[in-house]
């Protein structure tokens, strides 16, 4: 395993945390009420702090000198290897809830297993993260059982979301040919070993909430090879805009 | 209880008039942050804090408020920041958890009570103004990452609550 694999590694990661972050960030003064408007902009910033965290070890790890910010900012497109889940857009609120209780729950597993990793610093992250990700589980579930069981309209409107965002679950367990280089070095996850208590967990909290777990078995994939849907384009001309402009601005 | 610290007696005062950004009341060294500060030859100083949230956006002007002041001491410092071990409330001191009350923000309860309340459960965080328990959770997430937001049912004041982090 070399330091790219590592690298290549850890873009798979993190670019979820990232971009999701980026994403809920755009809520920051559009929320649907002020306690919601806080807590999503709360979340989006421990997601962009973990964020840092990983991307200051691949300037580390780099045979360029390289910041945390190019890595953030000046990639392009196909480097960036997000699930194509947290590309995902603010369709309405319970797109935002749906879309980040399958990515935490997912989240919360691959971080546990990310604590056993042979790498210190790995570990040293997934400690850290894992005690924001379950305040970010509890809020996403909460939420997603107040809308299914709730009216008449925010059901329909959750069980749509569900519905629709069903179909990239299943990305997050992909296992590319680098995750599986890391991950047999004792360095990685092997996500797959975790997928059935998974889809467990949030079958029984979709029945909780009085929603349909969707039977649909087509899936889409992409992200982590760096071929995203159509939102992604504009998350980053959003997002690198200030670096691109303006070179090696200082904020 | 703020285990494992390793600061030097010369620097210790110092680094504790070194006040938390956004909880001013609160100094570094109450709230656990700094977890190494040790004198080199050379008036050299190093100094390792470590984040509450990996987000905090305090932390840069922690490490330059730290620079600053020990740089007026005539010492030459360097900030490190530190993942490992994670940050957790049981290292604020009980100093710190009085300064937070005085404040108005209620301190971080064990964690069992911590969990009830923050379940919405059983009413158990005393009021930071009046002292009743009949506090109710407004919400998970308040004016920080580190913190929820109550509301006192007697008083009716909303006051916010620093969440155990262990």
């Amino acid at each position: 395993m070399t330091n790219e694999n590592l690298i290549q590694y850890i873009y798979g990661i993190a670019d979820n945390s990232l971009i999701l972050g980026q994403r809920i960030s755009e809520l920051c003064g559009h929320g649907p009420t002020l306690e919601t408007d806080i807590a999503m902009t709360n979340m989006a910033l421990d997601l962009l702090g973990q964020t840092r965290s990983y991307f200051q070890y691949v300037a580390e790890l780099s045979p360029k000198a390289i910041t945390e910010d190019d890595v953030a900012f000046l990639r392009t497109e196909r480097e960036y290897k997000n699930v194509l889940l947290v590309e995902q857009p603010n369709t309405d609120f319970a797109y935002i809830i749906v879309r980040q209780y399958f990515f935490d729950v997912f989240h919360f597993m691959f971080l546990k297993a990310l604590e056993n990793s042979k790498n210190i610093n790995f570990q040293a992250i997934a400690k850290k993260s894992l005690k924001e990700v379950s305040y970010h589980k509890r809020f996403s579930g909460d939420w997603l059982k107040r809308l299914g069981d709730g009216t008449e309209e925010s059901k329909q409107k959750a069980q749509k979301a569900v519905n629709d965002l069903w179909a990239y679950t299943d990305e997050l367990f992909h296992m590319t040919e680098n995750d599986k280089v890391v991950a047999e070095a004792g360095y990685g996850v092997d996500t797959t070993s975790f997928k059935d208590e998974y889809y467990a967990v949030i079958t029984a909290l979709l029945q909780e909430a009085t929603l349909d777990v969707p039977e649909t078995k087509y899936f889409q994939k992409g992200g982590k090879h760096g071929i995203h849907t159509e939102y992604m384009g504009y998350i980053l001309s959003d997002m690198q805009y200030m670096q691109r402009t303006y070179p090696d601005m200082k904020w | 209880m703020t285990q494992d610290v390793d600061i030097d007696t010369e620097l210790h005062e110092i680094l504790k008039s070194v006040p938390d950004p956004e909880i001013p009341v609160l100094s570094i060294i109450d709230l656990g942050v700094v977890r190494s500060a040790k004198v080199l030859p050379n008036k050299e100083v190093k100094v390792e804090i470590t984040p509450t949230y990996s987000g905090c956006p305090a932390m840069d002007v922690i490490g330059d408020d730290i620079k600053t002041e020990l740089s007026k001491h005539g010492y030459i410092p360097e900030v490190k920041l530190i993942l490992s071990p994670a940050w957790t409330t049981d290292w604020m001191t009980d100093e710190g958890k009085k300064a937070l009350k005085d404040y108005g923000i209620a301190p971080p309860m064990d964690a069992t009570s911590d969990k009830d309340a923050l379940l919405g459960n059983k009413r158990v965080i005393p009021c930071p103004q009046c002292e009743s328990k009949n506090t109710r959770l407004v919400s998970q997430f308040a004016s920080t990452a580190c913190k929820a937001m109550f509301k006192c049912e007697d008083c009716e004041e909303t006051f916010d609550y620093f969440k155990c982090l262990i």
